[in-house]
């Protein structure tokens, strides 16, 4: 797993994240002090039970959420999208294959190298995220972690599939394949917030159907949900209503599910590996 | 006690085409044997298939007597591919050092420093691969395939980025090797390498084995050459046996001998008998 660990973080990709990172969380800081600030001054109708102070954090988070999600597939996309035929176009992989390691071994340890770098990465941003809302608005979600192990449950999936890919695909339809999966996901998932404005089963139906099949989509849909699980009445619906809320798949069933789906996986890959001609 | 490296009735296909016909080659124990066939014939396809790369359609490889592939064999091999690279960030130490972790090696800086030192790197040990030239890089290559003493050592064209400073450094190194009791399949193009290092040679015309045996075997008798008081004159299809005979005919014609040589065919020349017209 050193091997993978390092590998990892050597590569310019972690650098260009972590700039992008920086310069969002930056941003991010800027807009949550505006929006809070400004937030005092508006004053809902008296017959609208508007919880400001909670829409404002849990948008801003959910937006967050959206952003960290973002990066954290762009990161982990870049560091696995050639694990395989890439590296094994470029000759990395020849050297270590004939080593008495075992496929498998190596394709988890560049697994597990990833993954231990995406997760510490999805945790940092959502953490900071968080305490920048509650330093400049006072607001804190109702469960501040698992939204975030959530989320890092969701890149994990995508490092998962990424490696699939690169067992059968090159390094640039690879990443052309993964990067359409999670448009995918997250088209599917703000098109079961539109059925559900416009009180639409079918649509939600099929939003519900991609999350299963693309469950990094519904993790993220779960971690939306739990930011917002103590928002009520007017305050909840307009949350729902979206784009940074509303779950139409969550709970531990889909946990579950996405575990099993990363095991699944991540043994088709490990299968196909050894198998795979190089 | 089996091969060091053995490969039966090997057949390979991709798709339509069949890159390996049925390939019968070992490799005994402490011998050095080098693999020759023009560019698509197969050598590298075999290479891959006996270091556990690519898997046979039919046949079987093994080495030590392990399967191909198989963590036994693995054990006992070392491997410089044709084409390959290490991660730009590592230095020469570190590439050697991670490559004794996956191989098992307790050699620790020890054999390090030995292997650096045999392939000219000591200089390098600390300099990182991205700053090196390809010639260091594929000296750097032909150490890591030395790294944990492997009995049998599988090395395709370890020679294609040298110079000829470079190319004596290896040319050492296998004599070195097979002395140790190493065993060697040498894939290269460079004829006059095989010919001066391999106890044995293989080549291989599409797919199959078309001419195998050592140096000495595979070169054929041409003729003797008489250099007379006439001039240089060839007597074609004359053996070393018949040398003697020869000089006296010439005497006897009252002709003066100032030397005689036996003419044999060079490996080249069974080079390109065996593969024909195909260019390599």
């Amino acid at each position: 797993m050193g091997y993978g660990f390092r590998e990892a973080v050597r590569r310019k990709v972690f650098a260009v994240v972590v700039l992008l990172t920086a310069a969002f969380l930056v941003l991010f800081w800027l807009a949550t002090h505006y929006v809070f600030t400004r937030l005092s001054t508006i004053t809902p109708p008296t017959d609208v039970h508007v919880d400001t102070r909670t829409f404002a954090g849990a948008f801003l988070l959910g937006l967050a959420m959206f952003a960290t999600l973002f990066l954290g597939v762009v990161l982990a996309v870049f560091l696995t999208l050639g694990v395989v035929s890439g590296d094994a176009e470029r000759g990395l992989l020849q050297p270590l294959i004939v080593r008495p390691v075992g496929r498998s071994t190596l394709l988890l340890s560049r697994f597990l190298g990833a993954a231990v770098v995406c997760i510490v990465y999805v945790l940092a941003v959502y953490g900071i995220a968080l305490t920048i809302i509650d330093v400049a608005g006072n607001w804190t979600p109702p469960s501040p972690l698992a939204p975030g192990l959530e989320l890092a449950g969701g890149v994990v999936i995508v490092i998962a599939l990424s490696i699939l890919g690169s067992v059968v695909l090159s390094s640039t339809a690879n990443g052309i394949a993964v990067f359409m999966l999670f448009g995918a996901g997250l088209t599917a998932g703000l098109l079961g917030t539109i059925g559900h404005a416009l009180s639409s089963p079918t649509i939600e139906h099929a939003s519900r159907d991609a999350a299963w099949a693309l469950p990094f989509e519904a993790l993220y849909q779960d971690g939306l949900r739990l930011i917002s699980s103590d928002a009520s009445g007017l305050t909840g619906f307009l949350l729902q209503l979206g784009p940074f809320g509303g779950a139409y798949v969550h709970g531990w069933e889909i946990r579950v599910w996405s575990a099993a789906y990363l095991c699944v996986a991540l043994a088709l890959a490990v299968l196909l590996f050894r198998r795979r001609d190089l | 006690m089996p091969p060091a490296l053995a490969v039966h009735a090997l057949e390979k296909r991709y798709g339509s085409v069949r890159a390996l016909q049925g390939v019968d080659l070992s490799v005994e124990e402490g011998e050095l044997v080098g693999l020759l066939g023009p560019n698509g014939a197969g050598k590298s396809t075999l290479v891959k298939i006996a270091v556990g790369l690519v898997r046979a359609t039919r046949g079987r490889a093994e080495i030590a007597g392990a399967r191909a592939g198989s963590r036994a064999a693995l054990l006992e091999l070392g491997y410089l591919a044709e084409l390959f690279r290490f991660p730009g960030w590592y230095t020469a130490d570190e590439v050697l050092a991670l490559h004794q972790r996956l191989a098992r090696s307790d050699g620790g800086a020890a054999e390090r420093g030995r292997l650096l030192e045999l392939v000219a790197l000591d200089d390098a040990r600390s300099r990182r691969v991205d700053g090196m030239s390809k010639g260091m890089q594929q000296r750097l290559g032909i150490a890591q395939a030395l790294v944990g003493s492997p009995g049998v050592l599988v090395l395709d064209e370890p020679t294609s980025a040298l110079d000829p400073a470079g190319r004596r450094i290896v040319r050492v190194l296998l004599e070195q090797m097979r002395d140790r009791g190493v065993s060697v399949l040498l894939n290269s193009h460079l004829l006059s390498e095989i010919e001066l290092v391999c106890d044995r040679v293989a080549i291989l015309r599409a797919g199959e084995v078309v001419a195998a045996g050592s140096p000495a075997e595979l070169s054929r008798p041409r003729g003797v050459e008489l250099e007379t008081d006439e001039g240089p004159r060839t007597v074609e299809g004359a053996t070393r046996e018949d040398a003697p005979r020869l000089v006296a005919e010439a005497v006897a014609a009252g002709r003066r001998v100032y030397g005689v040589r036996v003419l044999t065919s060079t490996l080249e020349d069974t080079y390109l008998e065996a593969v024909g017209d195909e260019v390599s």
